[in-house]
């Protein structure tokens, strides 16, 4: 169970890198802070961490194996409607599974050889339609000021919500926009002032390399399509990044939504759920948040154990997403409703209070409510 | 010029990892590589300031705990995005069990 708070501060925050928010949770110190870690010893850490080659490249085989496989009935069965069973499969493959895996391997935790974390990455990064270097800056940043107002380029649902960008983005339409925009931009060699904010000028390069090659791989697609007369070519490279885009979104809203913002300790603004094995499969057990922020080094097929050991010190897991969207729903109607308004843990008797006086923030609203 | 300050024993590293030296209010890092060799850089990871001390000796590698940016420790070299700058390295030697290093 979790209780609600109230926010006395804010009324409509400026969530943009460049706005006031940012400069207020600079001022406040939450910039680059220090985060509340569990304490984990050296030894069973170190165990945690350790890489490994097999589990990814037996997912992979799986994912691509897959992919290939659901592309092919696909195609055989083109331009009939049941075309349309294994393309549900196959958009799913590309335009979600891929969120995790540019994740997993953005850390360079999914594989110990660093060249196969480099292969995925791209791929998935290409099929998400992420620039490879924008986005490992991105969510570098998001690791660094998670949940800031102002800092943290990720947050997918802002307060109060847009209720029509929550609906559009199970069918990735914003996201597909603005990755379509960015890249002709990149292509023509612009860097916006917001990637600026992020992005190292030595990296600038390697943005705009990428757009190129995918404005090619697109620009290829559409030829194709045309020259065979077809939507196929389209419906197999772009387009699933929009009719599988639901299950990186469904799964991807738990991680944080309806939490506490600016508040610097991940069990407050993040949320392990336990999920289905496929959707574990599909989501490469992102769905142990907290565990993921808090040790991020810590590669996702070893998140469970982390889970289990640390459990004691985080708030009690929720038992399915089914639980968990009924938890939040409320609290976006509340916050759609104009109230400032937001969940806020319940940590178990064994577990370390929430000090936010240790962490830098004496006024979290957060903290004001939890004790 | 040279400075040599004794770190720790050879003994309370294991074998492929770091632990933290603080000295003259400056933190280092001393690592044991797999072959047992000893090396010292900064302590602090060139990103953000954080303790690499707390992150993951892969071979010659040190992954640092906040981003997972990467030093080659034995030469300091920072191996790609989101560490941009090298680690300032020292040098090393072993004395009768205890790990010395020169921070000049
Ligand atoms: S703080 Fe070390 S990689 Fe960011």
């Amino acid at each position: 169970m979790s209780m609600a708070a109230a926010t006395p501060r804010y009324g409509h925050r400026d969530y943009s890198m460049l706005g006031q928010e940012a400069q207020d949770a600079v001022t406040a110190g939450l910039r680059s802070a220090e985060w509340y870690h569990t304490e984990v010893a050296r030894k069973d850490l170190k165990e945690l961490m350790k890489r490994s080659d097999g589990p990814a490249i037996r997912d992979t085989i799986i994912w691509l194996g897959l992919m290939v496989v659901f592309a092919g009935l696909a195609i055989w069965l083109w331009p009939s409607w049941w075309a349309a069973l294994p393309l549900a499969a196959y958009g799913v493959l590309y335009g979600s599974a891929t969120d995790s895996r540019w994740h997993e391997c953005s850390h360079g935790t999914a594989f110990k050889t660093p060249w196969m974390n480099d292969v995925v990455y791209h791929i998935a990064c290409f099929m998400i339609m992420r620039n490879p270097t924008r986005w490992r800056w991105s969510h570098t940043r998001h690791h660094t000021d998670t949940l800031i107002v102002g800092l943290d380029p990720e947050i997918a649902v802002m307060r109060p919500p847009v209720l029509f960008k929550v609906i559009l983005a199970f069918f990735g339409i914003l996201d597909v926009w603005h990755a379509m925009k960015n890249m002709v931009m990149n292509t023509f060699g612009v860097i916006s002032a917001e990637e600026k904010s992020f992005i190292p000028d030595m990296e600038w390069p390697k943005v705009i390399l990428a757009a190129r090659v995918w404005f090619v791989i697109y620009a290829a697609t559409i030829a194709t399509a045309f020259f065979f007369n077809s939507w196929l070519p389209i419906v197999l490279v772009g387009l699933p990044r929009i009719y599988g885009a639901w299950h990186h979104v469904l799964t991807g809203l738990m991680q944080h939504g309806g939490l506490a913002d600016n508040v610097l300790d991940h069990r407050m603004n993040s949320r392990t759920v336990h999920i289905n094995p496929v959707s574990r499969f599909i989501y490469w057990n992102m769905n142990y948040h907290v565990e993921h922020h808090m040790f991020p080094m810590v590669p996702y097929h070893a998140l469970p154990k982390l889970h289990a050991m640390i459990g004691h010190d985080l708030p009690v897991a929720m038992p399915s997403m089914w639980a968990c969207y009924r938890e939040m729903i409320p609290a976006w109607a509340r916050q759609f409703r104009g109230e400032d308004y937001f969940l806020v843990r319940d940590l178990p008797p064994t577990a370390r209070p929430y000090r936010p006086d240790l962490h830098g923030q004496a006024t979290s609203p957060a903290a004001a409510a939890a004790e | 010029m040279t400075n040599w300050v004794e770190a720790c024993s050879t003994g309370d590293i294991d074998a492929e990892d770091v632990i933290r030296f603080d000295h003259g209010g400056k933190t280092y890092a001393v690592y044991r590589s797999p072959d047992d060799k000893y090396y010292a850089t900064d302590g602090l990871c060139t990103h953000e300031k954080i303790h690499l001390a707390d992150g993951l000796v892969m071979d010659d590698i040190i992954e640092c705990p906040k981003h997972n940016g990467r030093f080659n420790y034995t030469n300091g070299e920072a191996m790609g995005a989101p560490v941009c700058v090298n680690l300032k390295t020292y040098p090393v030697r072993v004395d009768g069990g205890k790990v010395l290093i020169n921070i000049g």
